[in-house]
């Protein structure tokens, strides 16, 4: 909040002398909008007083508003027109903004698709419609393996040594894994929450390392229902059902109990990296997600930002400059030295000091196999695989059942969706 | 202006001023309930994502309602919670307030206490509960079973048991609203009725039975509608209790609150919301109007 305030007032003493002088060169005011998550707001705080100096003549309000409430706040304050000059938006919700005209395409003699192309990460490809971009990141999330390095060590491992295989992660939990005599688990040797990636990690990551994919290229059929989908379903589910190196739920949350010392190994997005390095006396490491069947998989996700088709004039050159300036290479170091979010440019987030780093390095390093899941609806799509983790954990339904209920859920969901 | 208003007579004058304070609440209840109501009918007819132009769909949500299985479970749902809600709230209640009205010692103490849970944030109290649920070594309620040589239940995490450990902490948050009531309506028989009966030898339960009840009605009456509808439309508990606020594990504890919330502000499917809104407005109209009439008939 104060540094909100000190921005704020900065921007003011910047603009009032300008107003004061009137004629020629008066402000001009764009508002930024985003969620609420701490160091988000802090970057974008330091971005727009960087911003504001070297553009006197515009400053930038920044709005916020808590992640639970900001889908519905945008879709709401965007159509009527009373919503920010620069939105930022989830990359699965792009779709119905650009169909309901409500974004601006960014002006291809400032933003020339071909150089979008060579230099930012491919995964933003799915913002560009008919040539032109409507959208783009500043920095890109992947995923990797949190461990405790505490707890490796009293379970006899090589703290320095992570395991890299699948395999070799269940071995690792067994070994960590700390029940008491009635079995109630103390320990978890690995994390398995429902408010978790996990989701993640099995859709776009296991089901490729068991020989499957989720969905069709086009993300429009749904295809786990395989063989290898039942393999890729049991590898998870067999974590606190077989193997037991786990509960289902442990904790509530999957960064709960690692944060809290009480979980061996947390495959989560690099977005988690403040929150864990927050912890005192938490000796963690990164390594990348463990391979299987020497198969590589990563899962991506992005926030991004775009310009609402209501700004006009020199509201909408002001936005242009603005853009400009959030998705440039210096504004993506700054994003991921504060939030660790990864630079969605190549050339700012390969630099060999970034690879070399032991905590942004395997999230790097996840970039070059990474897949972003073309949902429909994230929310229900991931509660239709929570369901099928209920069915398979709770409902006494088989995993061949399970999986089948869900595919056909899932399809229902999609084909509903195109149908419109 | 000033001589029409003297020309008024004195009756003319009271009524003029009547309406233009009754204005303030009239035109209250037209802007924020009764427009919002009709326009949410007229916007179940339609199919609406908030950013695209509305369009119009006949009965299109209706018929989806009716063939959706999660919508019959979700049905269910908030009828397994006015069922098994209602007759506890009101047996624990009336039983609380009953023997509270007949000791002096400590009343208002007593009385104080039963009332703390209804003045707390219903969503602090529904993440209290939702880690006292926990398995060991969080919860506290498991940490009670072992210690007495129970075996630990899974609660919010078995669908058999999730929607009653949900429905508990409501029950015990709204019990100390229906006391009050209850005692308001004690206190209100007459003490000659009583004395009557002390004569007449009449005994406990037959007092009971023949005197308190019957002349209760108006406050049970008041409670049962009041409770009811508040069961019916049950949220904040699930919301916070439930993994994502979701009402899993498999939508054993989803009622139909929820599930218009999540259709309008998750899915943004505003006609299908505005359908199912519909619906539980026809069911809390039907449902209050039969109370009514059950409770007045005798």
């Amino acid at each position: 909040m104060k540094k909100l305030l000190s921005s704020l007032m900065l921007a003011t003493a910047i603009a009032s002398p300008l107003s004061v002088m009137g004629g020629a060169a008066h402000a001009v005011e764009i508002e930024y909008w985003q969620y609420f998550f701490a160091e988000r707001v802090e970057a974008m705080d330091m971005l727009i007083a960087r911003f504001e100096e070297a553009n006197p003549d515009i400053t930038v309000k920044q709005t916020t508003f808590p992640y639970a409430q900001y889908q519905a706040k945008v879709a709401a304050a965007v159509p009527a027109g009373q919503g920010p000059d620069v939105v930022q938006l989830y990359y699965g919700w792009l779709r119905d903004y650009m169909q309901a005209g409500l974004l601006s395409p960014l002006p291809a003699d400032r933003f020339d698709p071909a150089m979008i192309d060579a230099e930012f990460f491919p995964i933003v490809q799915a913002m560009k419609v008919d040539g032109a971009y409507y959208g783009l990141p500043t920095a890109v999330r992947t995923m990797a393996m949190f461990y405790n390095k505490a707890l490796f060590t009293a379970a006899g491992l090589d703290p320095e040594n992570p395991p890299k295989t699948y395999d070799e992660v269940v071995a690792a939990a067994q070994a960590i894994v700390e029940r008491d005599a009635g079995g109630n688990l103390l320990v978890a040797g690995i994390t398995a929450t429902p408010v978790s990636q996990d989701a993640h990690w099995w859709r776009e990551v296991l089901m490729r390392q068991f020989g499957g994919q989720s969905y069709s290229d086009d993300y429009r059929t749904v295809t786990y229902n395989t063989p290898e989908g039942v393999s890729a379903l049991r590898a998870y589910t067999s974590l606190f059902m077989d193997a037991k190196v786990t509960d289902y739920g442990f904790m509530d949350e999957s960064q709960a109990s690692f944060v809290a010392g009480k979980a061996g190994i947390l495959m989560d997005g690099s977005f988690r990296i403040g929150a864990v390095a927050s912890v005192e006396g938490l000796d963690w490491g990164v390594a990348p997600l463990p391979t299987h069947n020497d198969i590589t998989y990563n899962y991506s996700s992005y926030w991004l930002n775009g310009i609402s088709s209501k700004t006009t004039g020199e509201e909408l050159e002001a936005s242009i400059k603005f853009m400009e300036f959030i998705t440039s290479e210096e504004s993506m170091q700054l994003w991921l030295e504060v939030v660790g979010e990864l630079p969605a440019r190549s050339s700012v987030a390969l630099t060999d000091e970034n690879r070399a780093d032991p905590v942004y390095g395997p999230f790097i390093a996840g970039l070059e196999t990474a897949r972003a899941t073309d949902f429909v609806n994230e929310a229900a799509q991931r509660q239709i695989w929570l369901d099928m983790i209920d069915m398979v954990n709770v409902g006494g339904v088989s995993v061949e059942d399970a999986i089948a209920e869900a595919a056909a859920t899932e399809q229902r969901l999609i084909d509903a969706y195109y149908a419109k | 202006m000033k001589q029409l208003y003297d020309r008024l007579t004195f009756q003319q004058k009271k009524a003029y001023w009547a309406w233009i304070f009754l204005a303030v609440p009239i035109a209250f209840f037209c802007i924020v309930r009764f427009y919002p109501t009709l326009n949410a009918a007229a916007i179940s007819f339609t199919n609406w994502n908030l950013l695209a132009p509305m369009e119009f769909v006949g009965l299109q949500n209706y018929q989806r309602l009716f063939t959706d299985p999660v919508f019959w479970k979700v049905f269910g749902n908030t009828f397994l919670y006015l069922i098994i809600g209602l007759p506890i709230t009101l047996l624990l209640s009336f039983a609380v307030a009953y023997y509270l009205d007949q000791i002096r010692f400590m009343h208002g103490f007593i009385r104080g206490l039963y009332f703390i849970p209804y003045l707390t944030t219903a969503v602090a109290m529904a993440w209290v509960w939702r880690w006292g649920y926990q398995p060991l070594p969080i919860g506290v309620l498991n940490q009670i079973l072992t210690t007495f040589g129970l075996p630990q239940q899974p609660f919010l995490r078995a669908p058999g048991q999730a929607l009653v450990s949900v429905l508990a902490p409501a029950i015990w948050a709204g019990l100390g609203f229906q006391v009050i009531i209850f005692l308001a309506g004690l206190r209100g028989i007459p003490e000659t009725y009583y004395e009557a009966a002390r004569i007449d030898g009449v005994g406990k339960w037959a007092t009971l039975w023949e005197i308190t009840l019957p002349l209760l009605r108006p406050t049970i009456l008041f409670l049962v509608v009041l409770t009811s509808i508040s069961l019916l439309r049950i949220f904040d508990q699930v919301y916070n209790m439930t993994v994502d606020g979701q009402g899993g594990p498999l939508n054993s504890t989803r009622p139909l609150v929820l599930s218009i919330y999540n259709s309008a502000f998750k899915d943004f499917d505003m006609g299908y919301a505005t359908a199912q809104t519909m619906v539980l407005f026809v069911v809390l109209l039907i449902i209050t109007v039969v109370q009514l009439r059950l409770m007045r008939a005798k």
